[in-house]
């Protein structure tokens, strides 16, 4: 099931880059993207009947989840943040430059 | 038109290959850890940090962490290369002000959601969060004081000052470590008693210097994005 949520999340945001022709739309893909890539990492670290990774009193460690993908997606929540900055100021440049948010419109960027 | 139905066909059955791929490698649900029984059964011993996952963030993986922290750095110089130009001239005021129930709620909050950005970071290495996610918490204070104010602007300079001592407390704890132990971000203090506020060695060092950087970031590409006249 989260499988599934993952993998049509991604399928969503290659939709949208491969569709839309709004670049903040596009943008707005790229993330949902990310987002189904973290949903698919931590789903595969989850092992059933099994808790947080932290160790406290009444939690064994026999008794958690794999904490690797969790690290592994805080990465990766990071670098997503850090790539929708920059690809939105590099929009708003663009828009400022073309007075357009379509990429067919905007000339060095058609293909 | 037709452009269109054929590129949803085509996800389509991406889609479908991609679930089957995934549920037949990797079944859900199931222990498929390797390389973290490591971390699980020794991370608390050799760490000190009751959270694991803080362990493989900032002890087995600093060096990796010093990483993100220098992407997220240089996104957000790369954002301010990019607008430089559009923010010099003073921030054309918005017409309309906030409400009365905006500002009074946003002085009210903006004290409470730094203490509760402080709070998420310095007890990184016992509850769930940690340094990125306490300064996210302290950029959307300043978002309120954005939305509440609109002649409100953050002092640059002081934010830049804090953002390089931060990355220069990481960088230096790291350098540290290779002096004394011989490897770069070698846990140089004791463990303490895992569970205990101070405890875990230089994990909560690294948390909070990680927390004030990247709030002072995320702030300041926010502050950026603002000063853009439409």
């Amino acid at each position: 099931m989260f499988y599934f949520a993952s993998a049509a999340l991604i399928v969503i945001g290659i939709y949208m880059l491969m569709v839309k022709k709004n670049l903040i739309k596009m943008i707005v893909g790229l993330s949902i993207m990310d987002s189904g890539v973290n949903l698919l990492l931590i789903s595969i670290g989850y092992i059933k009947g099994k808790t947080a990774p932290i160790i406290q009193p009444g939690v064994s460690p026999s008794n958690v989840v794999d904490p690797l993908p969790q690290a592994l997606v805080l990465t990766n929540i990071v670098i997503g943040v850090s790539v929708t900055a920059l690809a939105l100021s590099v929009v708003i440049k663009v828009y400022k430059h073309y007075r357009s948010l379509n990429s067919s419109e905007v000339r060095d960027m058609k293909w | 038109m037709t452009k269109r139905i054929l590129s949803i066909m085509a996800l389509a059955v991406i889609l479908f290959a991609l679930f089957v791929v995934m549920s037949s490698t990797a079944p859900f649900g199931v222990d498929k850890t390797t390389v973290s029984h490591r971390y699980i059964y020794q991370g608390v011993k050799e760490t000190g940090s009751a959270n694991l996952v803080t362990a493989v963030v900032l002890n087995y993986r600093g060096f990796d962490t010093l990483g993100e922290v220098t992407v997220l750095f240089v996104a957000a110089t790369g954002v301010g290369a990019a607008l430089y130009s559009i923010r010099n001239p003073p921030r054309k005021k918005s017409k309309v002000e906030a409400s009365l129930i905006v500002k009074t709620a946003s002085k009210l909050l903006f004290p409470m959601m730094l203490l509760f950005g402080a709070y998420i970071f310095i007890h990184g290495h016992l509850t769930p969060g940690g340094g990125f996610q306490g300064g996210a918490v302290i950029s959307t204070a300043f978002v309120f004081k954005y939305v509440s104010d609109t002649r409100y602007s953050i002092d640059h300079i002081a934010f830049t000052k804090m953002e390089s001592a931060a990355g220069m407390v990481f960088a230096g704890l790291g350098i540290t470590g290779l002096i004394i132990g011989g490897y770069f971000l070698m846990n140089i203090l004791p463990n303490g008693t895992p569970g205990d506020l101070i405890s875990a060695g230089i994990l909560p060092i690294i948390y909070i210097a990680i927390g004030i950087k990247v709030g002072a970031e995320l702030t300041g590409i926010l502050d950026r994005m603002m000063g853009v006249e439409s």
